[in-house]
């Protein structure tokens, strides 16, 4: 079973996909999940870090939380580009020492940062776990510490370690 | 009569304010990208673009196609998958790289990544970078 189905959520996702653009029947059915499965073969052959999820229950807060803050960060990047303050307009950068280690959830934080329009991933120093983040409109650095930390970094350790 | 001369106005409401934004965001991502002043800050303007205007524009779609169709038309959904799995890794490429550059130049906006690590907990040091 293992070895037939290594990744059971990517072949799920992938025949899923398959169905969405290509019409429920069970041709179709039948088509997505053989392609999926031999998806998942090259995956495996490629062998990735198997990611592991704790707490399924934290995704939900996760995702809304995550909705939210782009949401604000949409409506606050928008007004700067509109009111024409852009040479008061303070960016920085902010390094945030992480203690997520994780790849997978690594992966997910940058691409909760990266989709706020307020914030962007620059780079990230395995050695010591610090991420550096440009900000769009810094005003304190500690406050941007404590967002990251806070609201995104204490659920990820939550549900990936 | 075409379908979309039948669709009700709750509706046709609600999908043309949805594209709209959404147009009206990526748009405002572009004029961003355009007129804002250092490359840091113009790579967050089409985020604008990448997150909720696509979002909007995508679930006008299928509110739209789901009415016209009358089945749920959801294959949306993968356009923002997409984008929004996408998005992180040329942002990554060109942030990464425009520090390169801005290091090797000797014109480090921050202090260099590495020698921030070697410093004590906390560490919040960064500063106006410059244009």
């Amino acid at each position: 079973m293992r070895r037939l189905f290594p990744y059971p959520l990517l072949i799920v996702a992938i025949a899923l996909a398959w169905l969405f653009l290509a019409g429920f029947s069970l041709g179709q059915l039948l088509l997505g999940t053989a392609v999926a499965l031999l998806a998942a073969q090259g995956l495996a052959a490629l062998r990735p870090a198997k990611p592991r999820l704790r707490r399924w229950d934290f995704i939900p807060r996760l995702v809304g939380i995550v909705l939210l803050d782009i949401a604000r960060s949409n409506i606050a990047v928008a007004r700067v580009i509109l009111s024409g303050e852009r040479e008061k307009l303070r960016s920085g950068f902010v390094s945030i020492p992480l203690q997520l280690r994780d790849p997978v959830g690594l992966a997910v934080l940058a691409t909760i940062v990266t989709s706020t329009p307020g914030t962007a991933w620059i780079d990230y120093s395995d050695r010591g776990g610090i991420l550096l983040l440009h900000v769009f409109d810094l005003v304190d650095e500690d406050d941007w510490v404590e967002l990251i930390k806070n609201r995104y970094e204490n659920l990820l350790l939550e549900i990936f370690e | 009569m075409s379908p979309e001369q039948d669709i009700p106005l709750w509706l046709a409401l609600g999908v043309s304010i949805l594209a709209l934004l959404g147009a009206f965001l990526t748009l405002l991502g572009t004029i961003g990208l355009v007129r804002l002043q250092s490359f840091y800050q113009r790579i967050h303007a089409p985020t604008l673009g990448t997150s909720y205007g696509t979002a909007s524009i995508v679930i006008a779609s299928i509110l739209f196609f789901s009415y016209v169709e009358t089945r749920p038309v959801l294959h949306e959904v993968l356009i923002g998958i997409f984008i929004t799995a996408t998005t992180p890794v040329t942002l990554m490429l060109l942030g990464r790289a425009a520090l390169y550059r801005d290091r090797a130049e000797g014109k480090d906006p921050v202090l260099p990544a590495d020698e921030q690590a070697d410093a004590v907990f906390p560490i919040t040091s960064s500063r106006p970078h410059r244009q």
